[in-house]
C-alpha cells in the first residue's frame, strides 16, 4: 500500500495515504475535544479497575481499594433500617394490642408493617385488597365468624382455622348429604329457610319445613334464626353477606359438605410483633369490632 | 495555523491603527476538523463597552450578593431570603414559600423567562448573548484579567509566539491562578443558594461542609475555567442552541448590529496622493475585526456567531471620529432600515409590530394566570386517593362502604384542626380511622394521611357512581378546602 500524502483537489483535504484500487482515504480525523475525552475516559478507567470491583476472576472477582460492595451496602441499609424499626417493634412487642391503636406513631408503624406482612404471607387468599372471594373471607366488612375484635383477629392469625396448632379455632359443621344425615329435599328445603332468613323468598311451604330441618338440625350452632355464633364460629346467615355464595346452589353445597376452610396458624411462621402488626392492619381494614 | 501579528501604522497620517486580524471564524474557514484559532480580542472603549461592564458588575453582583440577603421568616424557619433547602424540600424566594408539588410555579417562571427572551431577541436581536448571558459576563471578565497580565492583544500575540522563559511562564502561570480562583469563587457562591451562606461558607473552609458542596464547588470552578478561560466562543457557536433558534426569533425590524454596507463599500485605505472619490466611507482597518471576541467580521453580515456584543460599533465608532467621517459605519439597525437606508427611503423603528404584541400578550397573560394562582394560593391542599382494591364493600346490613385515603397538607406554620365532611352525600356516615372526622389535627409544615370510610344506605345507591364532594375546613378560620371523588357501588 503506497503511503503516499497528497491534498485531494475536490475537497481540499490531505488523503491518509491509503489506496484501494485507486480508491483514496480522504483524513478527516476525529475532532480533537472528542479524542481527548476518549484518552481520559481510557486513563480514568485504568483508576476504575483498581478502585473499584472489576475483573472477574474464576470463583471470584478482583476487589478494588476501595472495597465497594453493593452487596454490602445493601445490608448495612437494611441494619440502619432495622435499627430505626427496632424503637417501634419493641413499643409494640412491649404494648397491649388494645394500646396500639390509642398511640398515633405506633398505630402509623403498626398499619405499615401489617399492610407488608399482609401483602407477603395473607394475600394470596384473601387477596391484596383483603377483599376475599369464595371460600376466604373479606375481611374488609363487619361480619365476622370468629369476631372482629383486635384480640380475635389476634388469635385467629397466631393460631389459624382448623389448622395442626393445638389452640386453633375449630368447629366441624356435619356434610348432611355425604353424611346421609339429609335426603337431597329436606336439604333443599333448609336452603330455602336459610336464603329467606335475609331475603323474601316465596315458596312459604319450603321454608316452613325447612325451618324445621333448622331448628332441629342447625340451631345449637347457628342460633335461632341464623343470627350465628362466633365463639362457635358459626356464621351468621341472616345478613346479607355470604362467605361461599349466597345462590341457592352454593347454600345447598355448603348444607351438603359442611365446608370447614383451613386458615394455617402463623405463630411459627411470623413473630409475635408481626402478628400483633397483622391484627392492628386487619382490624383497620374498616370492619372491626 | 497562527496569523502574524504585525502592526503598521495606517498610511492616511490621521493616527489610525490598521490591524491585520483576520476573522478566524469566518464562515469559509469553519471545519469541525479543525484546531480551534485562539482569539485575541484586542481592547476597545466606548458607549457599548461601558455599559458592557456596568452589566457585568451588577449581574455579578446579584450573583454573589444575592444569597446574602436575610429575610425573617420567624424562629423554626432558615432566614436566607433566596434559599434551595433540598433537604427540607423548600424553596424559599424572598416572601414566597414553595414546596415540591408546587413546582409549576419554577416551570411558570422559566416559559415567562423564555417568552421575556423571545421579545427582547424580537426587538433588539441578542441583547442577552452580548450582555447578559453568564457565558458572556464570565469572558468579559476573564478577557480582563488576561489583559491585565499579559497586556492587550499584540501583547498577547507576542507572548505566546515568544519561547517559554520565566517571564512567560510567570505571566501564564498568575493568569491560570487568577482564572481558576474566580472559578473557584464561582462553584463557591453557587452553593451558598442550597445552604445557609454564612454556615457553609465557614464550613467550606473548616472542611466540615457535606462532601456534595465540596464536588459543586469543584465541578463548577471546572466549568467555569474551562467555559470562561478556554472554551470561549466555541461554547456559543457549537454548544449553545440559542444562535440556532434565534433564526427564527429575529426579523427585518428587529434591531441588531449592522454594517451599512451602501455607505463602506468600497473599503480601501486612504493613501497619500492617491484618489480616494471611488472609496467609501470603511478604511479597512480591521479594527472591528480586530475587536470581536467571536472572530468573524461584521461587514460579512449577520451571521450566526455573532452575540451582539456591539464591541465592533464602539471601535468604528472611535475609527470613524479619527478620520473625521461620520460615526454609525456599524451601528444597531433594523436591516429593513439599513435596505431602506441604502435606496434613500424612510426609515423607521417598529417596536409594536404583531409577533412582538404577540409575544408581550403571552406574557401578559402567563403573569396574570401566574399572580391570580399565587394570590389564590392556599395554604391548605388536600388529596383524596380511593380505595380500588376493593372497589367497594359490601356490609352486613347491606349498605356499602368505600374506602378513602385523604390527605391534608398544612403549610402553614403552626399546627391546625380540621373538620373533615361531605357535600352531596347527605345520608351518608362518615368515620375516620383513630381520629373523630370533626377534628384531624395536622401539624405545622406537614402533610397527615388519614384512613376514611364512607358508607351509604344500599337505599341510596342509586348508580353504580355517585359524584361527591369532601370539604376540609379549618377551624382556627372556618376556611373551605374541596376536593371532588366519587362513591361506588353495585348499582340497583
Amino acid at each position: 500500500m503506497a503511503k503516499i500524502k497528497e491534498t485531494d483537489a475536490v475537497t481540499g483535504v490531505d488523503t491518509t495515504g491509503h489506496e484501494w484500487d485507486g480508491i483514496k482515504e480522504l483524513n478527516n480525523p476525529l475532532p480533537r475535544w472528542w479524542l481527548w475525552t476518549f484518552y481520559v475516559c481510557c486513563i480514568w478507567s485504568v483508576g476504575y479497575w483498581l478502585v473499584m470491583p472489576a475483573w472477574p476472576l474464576i470463583s471470584d472477582h478482583t476487589k478494588g481499594f476501595l472495597g465497594y460492595s453493593s452487596r454490602a451496602g445493601l445490608s448495612k441499609q437494611i441494619e440502619t433500617a432495622q435499627a430505626r424499626q427496632g424503637v417501634y417493634l419493641e413499643r409494640i412487642a412491649a404494648a397491649d394490642l388494645e394500646e396500639i391503636p390509642q398511640d398515633a406513631e405506633l398505630l402509623e408503624f403498626a398499619l405499615a408493617g401489617g399492610r407488608s406482612a399482609f401483602a407477603v404471607n395473607c394475600s394470596q387468599c384473601h387477596g391484596q385488597g383483603a377483599a376475599g372471594s369464595a371460600g376466604y373471607p373479606n375481611l374488609n366488612d363487619d361480619d365476622w365468624i370468629w369476631g372482629g375484635s383486635l384480640e380475635a383477629i389476634h388469635e385467629t392469625v397466631l393460631y389459624g382455622i382448623r389448622s395442626d396448632h393445638d389452640d386453633t379455632r375449630i368447629n366441624d359443621m356435619p356434610a348432611f348429604q355425604a353424611d346421609e344425615l339429609l335426603s337431597r329435599e329436606e336439604i333443599s328445603d333448609t336452603a330455602e329457610y336459610v336464603l329467606s332468613l335475609s331475603s323474601d323468598r316465596g315458596d312459604a311451604g319450603a321454608v316452613a319445613r325447612g325451618e324445621e330441618i333448622y331448628v332441629e338440625n342447625c340451631v345449637a350452632c347457628h342460633q335461632e334464626a341464623g343470627a350465628g355464633d362466633q365463639d362457635l364460629g358459626a356464621p351468621n346467615l341472616s345478613d346479607s353477606l355470604w362467605l361461599y355464595g349466597g345462590d341457592k346452589a352454593s347454600v345447598i353445597a355448603s348444607i351438603n359438605t359442611g365446608r370447614g376452610g383451613v386458615m394455617p396458624a402463623w405463630n411459627a411462621r411470623l413473630d409475635p410483633v408481626t402478628i400483633k402488626q397483622l391484627a392492628v392492619y386487619v382490624h383497620s381494614l374498616g370492619g372491626g369490632e | 495555523m497562527l496569523e502574524t501579528a504585525r502592526q503598521q501604522a495606517y498610511d492616511g497620517g490621521d493616527g489610525v491603527e490598521r490591524s491585520e486580524a483576520s476573522a478566524v471564524n469566518k464562515a469559509e474557514h469553519r471545519s469541525l476538523y479543525k484546531k480551534r484559532e485562539k482569539i485575541y480580542p484586542k481592547k476597545v472603549s466606548g458607549t457599548y463597552r461601558r455599559l458592557k461592564w456596568v452589566i457585568l458588575v451588577l449581574t455579578l453582583a446579584v450573583y454573589y450578593l444575592a444569597p446574602w440577603i436575610r429575610w425573617d421568616r420567624g424562629p423554626s424557619l432558615p432566614d436566607q431570603a433566596i434559599l434551595i433547602d433540598i433537604p427540607a424540600r423548600r424553596f424559599y424566594f424572598f416572601f414566597i414559600e414553595i414546596w415540591p408539588q408546587e413546582v409549576y410555579y419554577l416551570t411558570g417562571l422559566l416559559i415567562l423567562a423564555a417568552l421575556a427572551l423571545f421579545l427582547v431577541t424580537t426587538l433588539a436581536g441578542r441583547v442577552w448573548c452580548g450582555y447578559s448571558c453568564p457565558q458572556t459576563v464570565w469572558t468579559d471578565l476573564f478577557v480582563a484579567v488576561e489583559r491585565f497580565i499579559e497586556g492587550d492583544r499584540s501583547a498577547q500575540m507576542r507572548l505566546d509566539a515568544s519561547p517559554w522563559k520565566a517571564a512567560k511562564l510567570g505571566k501564564k502561570a498568575l493568569k491560570h491562578v487568577a482564572w481558576l480562583l474566580i472559578a473557584a469563587a464561582t462553584g463557591g457562591a453557587w452553593v451558598f443558594y442550597f445552604a445557609d451562606a454564612p454556615t457553609i461558607l465557614v464550613d467550606v473552609f473548616t472542611l466540615d461542609a457535606p462532601p456534595v458542596a465540596y464536588i459543586t464547588i469543584a465541578v463548577l470552578t471546572g466549568s467555569t475555567y474551562l467555559f470562561g478561560g478556554h472554551a470561549r466562543e466555541q461554547v456559543c457557536t457549537y454548544m449553545c442552541p440559542w444562535p440556532r433558534i434565534q433564526a427564527a426569533m429575529l426579523d427585518e425590524d428587529s434591531l441588531t448590529v449592522t454594517y451599512r454596507d451602501f455607505r463602506g463599500e468600497p473599503r480601501g485605505p486612504r493613501r497619500k496622493n492617491k484618489p480616494t472619490e471611488h472609496l467609501g466611507d470603511c478604511i479597512d482597518c480591521n479594527q472591528c475585526v480586530a475587536v470581536c471576541p467571536m472572530g468573524i467580521d461584521i461587514r460579512d453580515g449577520q451571521q450566526l456567531e455573532c452575540i451582539t456584543c456591539a464591541l465592533c460599533i464602539d471601535a468604528c465608532d472611535n475609527v470613524m471620529d479619527r478620520v473625521g467621517l461620520p460615526q454609525g459605519l456599524i451601528a444597531y439597525d433594523t436591516l429593513s432600515n439599513v435596505d431602506q437606508r441604502a435606496h434613500g427611503g424612510k426609515t423607521r423603528v417598529r417596536l409594536l409590530r404583531p409577533r412582538s404584541l404577540l409575544y408581550i400578550g403571552i406574557i401578559l397573560l402567563v403573569g396574570v394566570i401566574m399572580l391570580i394562582s399565587l394570590i389564590s394560593r392556599s395554604a391548605v391542599d388536600i388529596n383524596v386517593l380511593r380505595d380500588r382494591n376493593p372497589l367497594f364493600v359490601t356490609l352486613s346490613d347491606g349498605s356499602i362502604r368505600n374506602g378513602y385515603t385523604v390527605k391534608i397538607l398544612n403549610k402553614d406554620h403552626s399546627e391546625k384542626l380540621f373538620r373533615l365532611s361531605l357535600q352531596d352525600m347527605a345520608d351518608a356516615g362518615i368515620q375516620v380511622v383513630g381520629s373523630d372526622p370533626a377534628a384531624l389535627t395536622v401539624k405545622s409544615d406537614r402533610l397527615a394521611s388519614f384512613r376514611v370510610f364512607v358508607t351509604l344506605p344500599k337505599s341510596q345507591m342509586n348508580d353504580e357512581s355517585l359524584p361527591f364532594t369532601f370539604v376540609v375546613t379549618d377551624l382556627s378560620d372556618d376556611s373551605e378546602t374541596r376536593h371532588d371523588s366519587v362513591f361506588r357501588g353495585p348499582g340497583k
